[in-house]
């Protein structure tokens, strides 16, 4: 039997919310703005009026108002949209218990087997946006199809609040003549390979050789070409399924470009402390420690090496990233963006006493690190600090585990 | 457009964990009596901006929303 898949998109989501929270704003061109002092000047999102002078999520600020002089910029309210995706969840989840979040706008609803309690999939889309304008104040955009991808393809071809239906007899007119880089998954690098082959269209890329896409892309060439011929039968996941996390990170645009070693470890060592605080409260030790550097050119890289022993403290996830940052920062560039990102994840269940000193060295390291966890939960994230992160205030006031944590999913979570 | 207007509400919780608003307390220090709860669903207040359970109300007669929008209570105000 064929799936009734939806997906259901908020439209211009963060702008929505903030235009439904401020009336006066409605009729403006908004953008929702990251803090240019702390230099994160750039726009978030932005509503159809900034969308009509071309501004753009990720230009900066300067760039949008060149674009659209009149524009306003709004701060963002995590905690708001936090909520609003909540709720829109528990709508879902009223048609199915088959709701994949796919970042706080998106879900994707498998409807297959309550279509007859509700209606086909074009009813319950219909009925879905319905409730979402009337209990939420925002539009959103369902496509309906009977897999993932289309169904995603339909969500973004009407905007906003409207239905898109792609079924199984009809796809190939409605996809096919589509540009390649709107099929999910074809990002700029890939685009431009297929580019070079002279691919433009999803059509085209349904129609090419498996092997040639085999040859140029590899085993992601083969999923794009089931991608683009509807042949994806990836399952919406379970709305209760806890997803399983492969890797613990976060990440920092700090607000100065860091250039001394110093600059580079006290930020370092607050989102070691985040990671590895993290990892203890999902009861994982890793074996990989990740980081990702940007410059102040916005070139960026990831390099990544592995613990002698695994483990989690934030002691050893410094110096694993502080040595990678030497080694390879060779440029020596001032630095503007950093992420430590723990990887290669086991579960801590069970603890072999060890009389290596190494190990227990590790252990005591833990042991202080909790005892620190516990005080910060009782008396707030900045009750205690080490020495290292009182040398620079500003440096150090963030605290990335408790501010706005949004966990991005990849599509290939099975 | 309204004005949206945060008001002190006195309200009831039964054992079901419903809440029913008895009384609300206006700006202008008025006490009103809420005579019936006619109709409770989520619904955003657009005229306000907000969102949250809204409850219609009937005062002397005259119907009108309030939203529960927690932790706080609103009403859309005219200008």
């Amino acid at each position: 039997m064929e799936r009734v898949i939806l997906h259901s998109d908020l439209n211009n989501f963060y702008a929505s919310v903030e235009c439904l929270y401020n009336p006066a704003l409605r009729e403006k061109p908004v953008a929702v703005a990251g803090n240019p002092e702390a230099r994160h000047g750039i726009v978030l999102a932005k509503n159809y009026a900034a969308k009509a002078c071309g501004v753009a999520t990720g230009n900066p600020l300067w760039m949008a108002r060149q674009k659209c002089p009149d524009i306003i910029f709004v701060p963002p309210h995590y905690e708001l949209y936090m909520k609003y995706s909540k709720i829109a969840k528990e709508i879902y989840s009223e048609y199915t218990d088959q709701v994949e979040p796919y970042g706080l706008d998106e879900c994707w609803l498998d409807v297959t087997g309550s279509a007859h309690l509700f209606g086909d999939g074009k009813t319950i889309a219909d009925k879905l946006r319905e409730r979402i304008k009337f209990e939420l104040g925002v539009t959103a955009s369902v496509g309906v199809s009977y897999n993932k991808i289309f169904a995603k393809l339909g969500s973004d071809m009407k905007k906003p609040d409207a239905t898109t239906v792609i079924t199984s007899d009809h796809f190939r007119e409605i996809v096919w003549p589509l540009p390649v880089s709107d099929l999910l998954y074809v990002g700029r690098a890939t685009h431009k390979k297929l580019r070079k082959y002279g691919i433009q269209t999803i059509g085209s890329l349904a129609q090419t050789e498996q092997d040639f896409l085999h040859s140029i892309l590899g085993q992601n060439g083969v999923m794009l070409w089931m991608f683009a011929n509807g042949l994806d039968t990836s399952p919406v996941s379970n709305i209760g399924a806890k997803s399983l996390i492969k890797s613990i990170g976060n990440s920092t645009t700090t607000p100065r470009d860091l250039i001394t070693d110093e600059d580079i470890r006290i930020t370092l060592m607050v989102l070691c402390e985040s990671v590895s605080a993290r990892m203890r409260e999902y009861g994982f030790v890793c074996n990989t420690v990740q980081i990702g550097v940007r410059d102040n050119e916005l070139c960026s890289y990831e390099r990544q090496g592995k613990l002698s022993y695994p483990n989690r403290t934030a002691k050893a996830l410094l110096q694993k990233s502080f040595e990678l940052y030497k080694r390879h920062h060779t440029s020596g560039k001032p630095v503007r963006s950093l992420s430590v990102r723990a990887c290669n994840l086991s579960l801590n269940e069970y603890e072999q006493l060890s009389l290596l000193p190494e190990i227990s060295s590790i252990q005591r390291q833990e042991a202080l690190e909790s005892a620190i966890d516990n005080i910060r939960n009782r008396f707030g994230h900045f009750s205690i600090q080490t020495g290292l992160q009182l040398s620079d205030r500003q440096l150090s006031s963030l605290n990335p585990k408790d501010d706005h944590i949004i966990h991005p999913e990849s599509f290939f979570k099975n | 457009m309204a004005r949206k207007v945060f008001v002190e509400v006195t309200a009831k919780f039964d054992t079901e964990g419903k809440i029913i608003p008895l009384s609300l307390l206006w700006e202008d220090g008025t006490i009103y009596e809420i005579n019936r709860v006619l109709d409770v669903r989520r619904a955003a207040s657009l005229k306000a901006g907000g969102i949250g359970i809204r409850y219609t109300i009937r005062i002397d007669n005259k119907q009108s929303y309030l939203y529960f929008e927690e932790p706080k209570w609103f009403v859309e105000a005219k200008e």
